[in-house]
């Protein structure tokens, strides 16, 4: 979508310094993918997540106003019988649906397309992808069934003893196992690429997301042993009762590094394309790659920072993981420093002067680059609230508060869904071969999500810190005090522009894909970044995952295997919840 | 950050060689990368001490129960407020399908409290409004906190996780009353016998 402009002049990496010199040329700067044109069936394969992708987000967002509407009273839902009969319902819908489906699916398909245009190769098997995009397919209908006829109105937490029907289970496993089999499709491509690029350090778009892939199936290990020895077995009747404080730990084991894995595709984005979309190129090759190995590490062993007030968890565990959840911030920081370093160095080729003046230059009018730079506005507030929440003690003011929701919506509904809104203004075209319908009305959808989120999230926060709980239907609610009423107004207010936001949103992707196929040389490219530095500088070890794996396993059996060999070896299956169906 | 656009971190492409291969890391760079770790430590270091020094803890681990047994006979089958002595009680509370026992916890003014909570159903929450009790509610544990109640008016307690259908109507208050009236009123004004039975056993 936007033209480089090479000034002369300026220092060009060069492929010199390579510590082989008969390397592809090309292959270490930014990557080959340019020389690889995706197939039509590798297309129709990454649009099929897409397609599925953004279904599910548009469907969960029609949702989320309607919570948002019913916290100043405006209660839509008994308009929606029998379709969704209750407000946990429509909430359950917007949870898995945005959380869980739009972002999952949409990763593994981005992934596809970063590890193959990275790569400049085809999958090395392309039919175990295919396998494992069916298999989470069929556990999407399988999940979907039960949430549809309100048998599984446990939101997106189902935590224990809330009791689903089985097949929601069932059916988040397969989604679950669907995806670690694509991510073997990705380890093995990337071995084969390795095998045929000896010396060649891996090009980073590609790494970033198989790194992903591969934090995915450590983290998914949590909900996978909860299911399949304690939820499966009790929703068929096996076992008569649950452990909610271990199913806690086992879910939180895979709930913190989930926002990891949401979030990582859209750093490959802002590392690895943004800048070339900007008009410019990675600040630091190196440093985009060591924060994607401390993702790997340090993402998973921090889950009990989401149980700092829970009884069964000692404080001593609770505090460690406290601080290991701080040292998850130091990679988001050199992640700020090098994506705006990047942004200025783009700016600047571009004409841009100033301290921050240089900001105006950047391409704004593109609707890929608008959406992604004010995604990244927006996750600086997420930041700071995060450092909040993972703040210990400051934990007793927001645990559970309307303050989480108002979080995560800067998070992984602005930082990742609008970026992968961003990244989809580019890939549909490019996946289609069809023109992006009114790029002016994407670059104004975008601006919209902005202000509304910004609304919405603000009088979330604010209301959780007067002491609104979290994920109750607080129009309905019977202690409201009136101190809370206004900023309930302003959550249905941001709510309502939101809503606008995902309608604007929905009518550009359809009218793109209905429109004509326009010719090949006006399809947009995939745009991959150069770095400044060439990535042959770069140290090996920061391109090898064994040090990087093991260096994950050991902190995840000092940092959790205390707790878990505990918590099992005193497991009582003891709470079999209520006899009756609770929503 | 300079005004030209020269790659400041590039290594000079005419002389590679095994030196070259570092991380290239622009000195701006290294001083945000100092200033993050500077941060975060100065950070943790403030909620540590808060925490284990001046009292701002979170709940750890206190007991175990059978969420099947533990509310037929027992502490758990009379929730409520309990004096220990003077300025001290213990306050049980079970959270439940849809409500909290007891509804109103009735408390003099300066009076510190543990607070103990569990569920026999579901998971449940328990935060009292405009203070740092906040808990997660788990069949099968007891949660405690300890708080002191230094300024009077009503504080509800709101229960914070999704319980079904009746979730936003779970909540009880605590009353935080004036020394003498706590003494004087005696079962008049609360709601719950076992409050007034403790009371009564007090004065």
């Amino acid at each position: 979508m936007t033209i480089v402009e090479e000034p002369g002049g300026t220092a060009e990496p060069t492929p010199s310094g390579t510590a082989d010199p008969t390397a592809p040329s090309g292959a270490y700067v930014g990557g080959p993918g340019s020389a690889y044109e995706l197939t039509d069936s590798e297309k129709t394969f990454i649009g099929a997540h897409i397609g599925i992708a953004i279904a599910a987000l548009i469907v969960g967002s029609l949702m989320g106003p309607l919570q948002a509407f019913q916290f100043s009273g405006l209660d839509l839902y008994p308009y929606l019988e029998p379709v969704i009969q209750s407000y946990y319902q429509g909430l359950t819908l917007h949870g898995v649906l945005n959380a869980l489906v739009w972002t999952t699916f949409f990763i593994v398909g981005f992934t596809n397309l970063t590890t193959m245009k990275g790569l400049g190769r085809p999958l090395s098997h392309p039919m175990i992808n295919k396998v494992g995009f069916w298999v989470m397919t069929i556990g999407l209908v399988v999940t979907a069934i039960p949430i549809l006829t309100n048998s599984a109105s446990v939101l997106y937490t189902f935590y224990p003893p809330l009791k689903a029907n089985w097949a929601f289970y069932l059916g988040l496993t397969l989604v679950v196992v669907g995806s670690w089999i694509e991510g073997l499709g990705f380890y093995l491509t990337l071995g084969a690429w390795r095998k045929d690029n000896p010396g060649v350090r891996s090009p980073f778009v590609a790494l970033g997301g198989i790194i992903n892939a591969a934090m995915w199936q450590i983290a998914t290990l949590g909900v996978a042993v909860l299911i399949l020895t304690m939820l499966l077995p009790w929703s068929f009747g096996l076992i008569d009762g649950t452990d909610p404080t271990l199913a806690r730990t086992y879910f939180w084991f895979t709930g913190h590094p989930l926002v990891y894995f949401w979030l990582l595709p859209a750093y490959v984005s802002w590392y690895g394309m943004l800048p070339r979309q900007a008009g410019g190129k990675l600040f630091s090759d190196s440093l985009a790659r060591l924060a994607f190995w401390m993702f790997l590490i340090v993402s998973v062993p921090v889950g009990f920072h989401h149980q700092f007030v829970d009884p069964g968890v000692p404080q001593t565990w609770k505090w460690i993981h406290a601080g290991l959840t701080y040292s998850v911030f130091f990679p988001s920081m050199i992640t700020a420093f090098t994506v705006i370093a990047s942004l200025e160095y783009a700016a600047k080729r571009r004409g841009g002067t100033g301290l921050v003046g240089w900001i105006r230059q950047l391409p704004w009018l593109d609707p890929s680059v608008a959406a992604q730079l004010l995604a990244a506005i927006l996750f600086v507030f997420g930041g700071i609230g995060g450092l909040t929440n993972a703040s210990y003690n400051l934990n007793l003011v927001i645990h559970n508060t309307a303050w989480v929701p108002g979080h995560f919506h800067l998070t992984v509904a602005s930082a990742v869904t609008l970026s992968f809104i961003g990244i989809t203004y580019w890939m549909v075209p490019h996946l289609s071969g069809r023109a992006l319908w009114r790029p002016g009305l994407a670059v104004a959808q975008a601006w919209v999500w902005f202000v509304g989120m910004i609304i919405f999230s603000n009088a979330m926060h604010v209301l959780g810190l007067l002491g609104a709980p979290r994920r109750t239907p607080l129009g309905d609610a019977t202690y409201v005090p009136e101190e809370w009423e206004g900023h309930l107004l302003r959550t249905s207010i941001g709510g309502g522009i939101l809503l606008i936001s995902v309608l604007m949103y929905a009518a550009i992707m359809i009218m793109t894909v209905r429109g004509k196929k326009i010719p090949a040389g006006d399809v947009p490219e995939v745009p991959i970044a150069e770095s400044i530095r060439s990535p042959q500088l770069t140290p090996l070890w920061l391109d090898r995952f064994k040090p990087w794996l093991l260096a994950a396993g050991a902190l995840l059996v000092i940092a959790y295997g205390p707790q878990l060999v505990d918590q099992i070896w005193n497991m009582n299956l003891n709470s079999p919840g209520t006899e009756f169906v609770p929503w | 950050m300079t005004d030209t656009a020269s790659p400041p971190g590039a290594a000079a492409p005419d002389d590679p060689g095994d030196e070259q291969l570092t991380m290239g890391i622009d000195p701006f760079e290294k001083n945000w990368m100092i200033l993050s770790i500077v941060m975060l430590v100065a950070f943790f270091v403030t909620v540590s001490v808060a925490g284990f020094a001046l009292g701002f803890q979170v709940s750890g681990v206190d007991a175990e129960i059978d969420p099947r047994s533990a509310f037929d006979s027992g502490t758990w089958a009379e929730p409520g407020l309990r004096q220990i002595s003077e300025d001290h009680f213990e306050a049980y509370v079970v959270a439940k399908t849809w409500v909290f026992e007891p509804r109103e916890l009735e408390i003099p003014v300066g009076a510190t409290v543990d607070i103990f909570v569990t569920s026999p159903d579901l998971q449940h929450g328990f935060k009292i409004t405009d203070t740092n009790v906040n808990m997660q509610v788990v069949p099968g544990q007891v949660s405690k906190l300890t708080y002191t109640f230094d300024e009077v008016g009503e504080f509800p307690y709101i229960c914070h996780e999704y319980c079904g259908s009746g979730h936003a109507t779970m909540f009880g208050v605590v009353n935080v009353v004036p020394a003498t009236a706590a003494a004087d009123d005696g079962a008049a004004d609360t709601a719950d016998d076992d409050t007034a039975d403790d009371e009564e056993a007090s004065s």
